[in-house]
């Protein structure tokens, strides 16, 4: 851990404001709540939000897991979970199981979360009209009118052009039959297991400076027609590392020659199924 | 017969300038109320007052509700306004451009205010957005296109369709045929007589074309200045201006 910095990075009034700006969004699930947002030495785009959200929860004795697209090794959650080693020095893992913080970009992961668990989402749009209607002051008062027709104009486009809701990520949830709310990039597939879950789930964005909250065992419904319901993606194969076949899949291609593997997008999950085999 | 909208002393200011100035009026279901003038008149300034868009500087503005209650539109709440333009009432713009959506298809700018009222079936949004097009002229086929594909006129029935979709009780239209082509203007203004008559909406229309007010509305107000310089019968104003102004608009006409 290296002294020259507070513990975890920010200083203590800012983390003071951001678990105001906090308590607010887990008073109101899914209203998006403004704050100062802070400069973070990484870019706009890299994460901002929903390091901001983890620096103000993080204590020495929580273990910090940070996944990018499902996996462990990319490049975002790799520099994300070293800052934190480094400037908080709490214990960082791989282990879904043993994480008491998690902070997410692009999915949620495929083991079951508890209670004392957080996740946090880095969320680059949290306004979900905002591709129909650009004007924010209009947004805000559909939001404080809960008038949210106009999603479903998004939806109606979707099945008029495609023949089916094409919206495979981001899809626009509706938490606790009040607030209109994006589910920050996660795919579709993993929208359900926004509904009722036992984990407290906080969206930050850095650049909009805003952050929601979805608090344990809230409603949260996708959006959808009465005769085109909400489906969730499905493959025809399986995991072919660890053969899961109810897991979201990544598909690589391995060769020059168009060659390519389904494997799940989940690396812990994967790894942990492949363990379990081996044994 | 009681009015379905009551204007009383309506004025509204920009600043110093006079809009419009004690304007008062009564319109009754199933009528068609133009409202002529030169441009710089106040036709539309009174047209967005008695609309609740903007908010007049004196005067009030009832309404009579389906349930028979009168609703002070000065009083209302934002949520109540929203709710009323979007279950009761229609706004038709001169340019079809501001009152559409133009970056998703013709269907689903018909079926908007739908969807916004709770509809959430798409089979029965697309049989009714079809059904629509039909009524305003416009080929089924192309209930998928952008309005950017279509024509000025198409895009103005489009905004039409749009508009009666939830069949509305009162419609305002600011100019909705200027800027077409004659032909394509008396296309749209016959389509607008049947639908009036079909529906039996009571419409006020801002227009400064007096064939339109001829060919369409029972009474007639003629606005100059902000003040209104003659109200009555539509052929009375017409055929016998009292006014000064009047006669002067009246005489102004082109005859081929």
């Amino acid at each position: 851990m290296t002294s020259n910095y507070n513990f975890a990075f920010l200083d203590e009034n800012t983390k003071r404001m951001l678990r105001r700006a906090l308590l607010k969004a887990v008073a109101i699930p899914g209203y998006q709540v403004p704050f100062g947002s802070r400069e973070m030495p990484l870019p706009y785009g890299w994460g901002t939000g929903g390091i901001q959200l983890t620096a103000a929860l993080l204590g020495p004795d929580d273990v910090l897991k940070v996944i990018d697209q499902g996996a462990d090794d990319t490049t975002n959650a790799v520099n994300i979970r070293r800052f934190f080693a480094r400037v908080a020095g709490v214990t960082t893992t791989d282990r879904t199981t043993e994480a008491s913080v998690i902070q997410t970009r692009h999915r949620i992961p495929e083991t079951p979360l508890r209670e004392d668990q957080i996740l946090v989402f880095q969320v680059p749009e949290p306004e979900p009209l905002r591709t129909l209607e650009p004007r924010e002051a209009e947004t805000r008062t559909l939001h404080a009118l809960a008038d949210y027709g106009l999603m479903h104009v998004k939806l109606y486009e979707d099945i008029a052009q495609y023949g089916h809701i094409a919206t495979s990520y981001d899809y626009p949830v509706l938490v606790d039959g009040r607030f209109l709310t994006s589910p920050s990039p996660i795919p579709k597939f993993d929208n359900p297991k926004l509904d009722h879950s036992p984990a407290l789930m906080l969206f930050g964005a850095g650049r909009e400076k805003r952050l929601y909250a979805i608090p344990p065992y809230t409603r949260v419904e996708s959006l959808a027609f009465e005769d085109h319901p909400f489906e969730i993606q499905r493959w025809e194969h399986q995991c072919e590392l660890c053969g899961a076949d109810e897991s979201y899949l990544d598909e690589v291609i391995v060769d020059d020659h168009g060659s390519r593997m389904f494997v799940c997008s989940d690396t812990d999950y994967c790894g942990q199924r492949c363990a379990e085999q081996a044994a | 017969m009681s009015a379905l909208l009551q204007v009383r002393g309506l004025s509204h200011h920009y600043g110093l300038r006079i809009g419009c100035q004690d304007v008062s009026f009564d319109l009754h279901p199933g009528e068609l109320l133009c409202i002529v003038g030169e441009s710089g008149s106040g036709k539309s300034t009174l047209l967005k007052a008695a609309a609740a868009q903007l908010t007049p500087s004196a005067g009030s503005v009832r309404y009579h509700q389906r349930d028979g209650a009168w609703l002070d539109l000065g009083e209302l709440s934002e949520a109540d306004r929203r709710r009323l333009a979007r279950e009761e009432w229609g706004f038709v713009t001169q340019n079809p451009r501001d009152g559409l959506r133009l970056n998703v298809s013709a269907g689903a700018n018909v079926a908007e205010r739908l969807m916004a009222l709770g509809m959430r079936n798409y089979g029965q949004l697309r049989d009714i957005a079809r059904g629509w097009l039909e009524r305003v002229e416009i080929d089924p086929s192309r209930i998928d296109d952008a309005p950017t594909a279509f024509s000025g006129g198409m895009q103005q029935r489009l905004q039409i369709a749009r508009t009666l979709v939830t069949q509305p009780r009162l419609v305002f239209m600011d100019e909705p045929t200027a800027g077409l082509d004659v032909s394509v203007q008396a296309r749209i203004l016959d389509l607008l007589r049947r639908l009036v008559n079909e529906l039996g909406l009571a419409a006020v229309m801002v227009t400064h074309d007096l064939a339109v007010a001829r060919l369409l509305a029972a009474r007639t107000m003629v606005m100059q200045g902000g003040r209104v310089v003659e109200t009555g019968l539509t052929d009375q104003i017409l055929d016998d201006p009292q006014h000064p102004y009047t006669q002067l608009l009246v005489s102004s006409v082109l005859t081929t």
